[in-house]
C-alpha cells in the first residue's frame, strides 16, 4: 500500500485494547494507547507522533522505542512499517552537559 | 477525494492550519496542501515558542497585542488541547552599559506604542527570576508577554481543523497557480489539480517560488536558525527570556526542559544542502551565552539540537495581503521569524480576508506592493 497523503481517510473507530496502558516510550512514559490515539487524532507520521506525544524525545532519543512505535503506527494506519519514515536523529547523540558542550573551542586550542 | 473547496491553502504550517481552522469555523470548505510529509515541518515546529509583544516592529505590534489579549489565553480551551501557553512576562537581559542603552531604546519605543514595558535593575530582575547571574545589570520587563509550545500549538490547530472537516493533503507539492477568467483558481501540484474560490499562499520561503508562477515576487531570503533543548529540570521559572546582545532566547517548558534558540554569527554563510541541518559551532556558542546569564544551568544536559529556516523579508515585517493584479489570491509569508506568536491573530485575519469580511485589525501595513527602491 502506498503512502497516505489524504488526512481525512477513515481509520475506523478508536477502540481501546487490553494492553493500551503498556509503556512504550520509557523515557517520556508514553503508553501504547496514547500512541494509537495520536494516530486517530491525525498524527500519521513518526515525526508528528513524536511532536504530539513526546515519544523519542527523552534521554535515549528513541533508540529504545523507535521500532516499537513504528510497528504500532503502521498497524493503526494499515500500512507496512517500511512505508513510515523514521523520525530524524538529532545531535548530540548522547546527552551532554552545557558546560562541556560549550567548551569545545578551548579544547581545540 | 474532493479537489474543490471554497479556499485552498498552500502550506500546512501554523499560519495555514490556524487559517484553516478559523475558516472551517465559519463554515467554509478548506483544502490545505503541504509539500512535506509532516504537518508543520518548517519554522512552525522549529521556533523558540515566543509569544512576545515587546521587541516587535510597530506595524506588527497590534497583531501581537491582539493575540496576547484575545486569543492565546483561551487557545488551549478553544482547541481542546493544552498548547502550554504561559503569560508570565518577558525579561530581556543586559550585562553591559551598552546593553542597557539598547534595552532603554527598545523600552522607549514599546512604551510610546502603548505597550507596558519597563526598565528594571539587577535587584528587581532577581526578584522576578532568582536564577540570574551577578553579571546581569538590568533588564526590560514586559509582564504580558509569554510563550507556548510550537509543536503542540501547530498540531492543535491541525487536529481541530481536521475534526471540522478540513482536508489536509501531505507530500503534495504545489508547482503552479493558474488563473481562470482572470482570477486565481487552480492550484497545480506534482500529481493533482485543486480548485478554490480563494487561494492562500502560506508556505514560508517556498511561497516565493509559488507566487512567481503567477507573476508576484516578495523580496525575502531564507535564514537558518538553531535551537537546542535540555533534559527536564525541576520547575524553575516560566518567563520568556531574551538578551540585548541577542546571545540566546528561550524558556522552560511544561515538560521541564529548557528550549533555547540562538545564533553563531555564521547564519548568513551557513552551508545549504537542502535540509535544515545544524552547524557544529552553534549549539556550543548558545551554551556559552546561556551560562553567562544562568550559571546554574551549566550541568543541564543538552539532549537535542535542530535547525529551521525562517523567511526573512527585506523590511522584517510579513506580507499579509490580497494581490490586486490577481483577484482571489492572498499572500501570507515573509514572517521573518516572528510568525509563531502572531499566528492566531494572522489566521483570524486571513479567514476574514478569504471570505471578504472586514478584518478586525488594519492589514494595510502588510501589503505586497509596499517595497520601493531606495532612490
Amino acid at each position: 500500500m502506498s503512502k497516505i497523503k489524504d488526512r481525512l481517510i477513515n481509520l475506523g473507530e478508536f477502540v481501546l485494547q487490553p494492553d493500551d496502558d503498556m509503556i512504550i516510550c520509557r523515557c517520556e512514559e508514553v503508553t501504547k494507547g496514547e500512541v494509537r490515539k495520536a494516530v486517530h487524532d491525525g498524527m500519521f507520521t513518526l515525526t508528528e507522533i513524536r511532536r504530539y506525544t513526546r515519544t523519542g524525545m527523552g534521554l535515549c532519543q528513541g533508540q529504545t522505542c523507535g521500532r516499537l512505535i513504528k510497528g504500532i503506527v503502521a498497524r493503526e494506519l494499515g500500512v507496512a512499517p517500511i512505508e513510515l519514515e523514521a523520525a530524524v536523529v538529532r545531535s548530540p547523540m548522547r546527552p551532554i552537559e552545557m558546560k562541556v558542550l560549550g567548551n569545545e573551542g578551548k579544547e581545540a586550542r | 477525494m474532493e479537489h474543490c473547496a471554497d479556499v485552498v491553502i498552500i502550506g500546512g504550517g501554523i499560519i495555514g492550519n490556524s487559517t484553516a481552522y478559523y475558516l472551517a469555523k465559519k463554515g467554509c470548505s478548506v483544502i490545505v496542501l503541504e509539500k512535506s510529509e509532516d504537518i508543520g515541518n518548517g519554522g512552525s515546529s522549529r521556533n523558540g515558542g515566543g509569544v512576545r509583544q515587546s521587541g516587535r516592529d510597530k506595524r506588527e505590534l497590534p497583531l501581537a497585542m491582539y493575540g496576547a489579549k484575545k486569543l492565546w489565553p483561551t487557545l488551549s480551551e478553544e482547541l481542546d488541547m493544552d498548547v502550554e501557553y504561559y503569560q508570565e512576562g518577558n525579561l530581556r537581559l543586559g550585562k553591559t552599559e551598552g546593553h542597557i542603552k539598547i534595552l532603554e531604546g527598545l523600552t522607549k519605543n514599546a512604551t510610546s506604542l502603548g505597550l507596558d514595558v519597563t526598565m528594571i535593575n539587577h535587584d528587581e530582575a532577581k526578584a522576578i527570576n532568582p536564577y540570574l547571574s551577578a553579571e546581569v545589570m538590568g533588564a526590560s520587563w514586559c509582564p504580558t508577554d509569554g510563550h507556548a509550545n510550537p509543536l503542540l500549538a501547530t498540531l492543535a490547530y491541525y487536529r481541530k481543523a481536521r475534526k471540522l472537516g478540513v482536508r489536509f493533503v501531505t507530500s503534495e507539492e504545489v508547482v503552479e497557480i493558474r488563473k481562470i477568467k482572470g482570477k486565481a483558481r487552480q492550484v497545480i501540484t506534482t500529481e493533482n489539480t485543486y480548485e478554490g474560490e480563494t487561494v492562500i499562499i502560506a508556505a514560508g520561503y517556498a511561497s516565493r517560488k509559488i507566487a512567481a508562477t503567477i507573476g508576484v515576487d516578495i523580496p525575502m531570503n531564507p535564514a537558518l536558525l538553531e535551537v537546542l533543548v535540555t533534559e527536564a529540570q525541576p520547575p524553575m521559572f516560566y518567563q520568556m527570556l531574551g538578551t540585548a546582545a541577542a546571545d540566546f532566547y528561550g524558556h522552560q517548558s511544561t515538560h521541564g526542559s529548557f528550549v533555547f534558540g540562538g545564533t553563531s554569527g555564521f547564519e548568513e554563510v551557513n552551508k545549504d544542502n537542502g535540509t535544515p541541518v545544524t552547524n557544529s559551532l552553534t549549539a556550543s556558542c548558545i551554551c556559552r551565552g546561556i551560562m553567562k546569564y544562568f550559571p546554574c544551568l551549566e550541568d543541564a544536559k543538552i539532549v537535542r539540537t535542530w535547525a529551521g529556516w525562517i523567511d526573512v523579508c527585506v523590511d522584517h515585517v510579513p506580507v499579509i495581503s490580497h494581490v490586486e493584479e490577481v483577484p482571489g489570491l492572498i499572500l501570507a509569508c515573509a514572517f521573518s521569524g516572528h510568525g509563531f506568536g502572531i499566528a492566531p491573530t494572522v489566521g483570524t485575519l486571513l479567514a476574514h480576508m478569504a471570505v471578504g469580511e472586514k478584518t478586525i485589525l488594519d492589514v494595510s501595513d502588510f501589503r505586497y506592493d509596499r517595497f520601493k527602491a531606495k532612490i
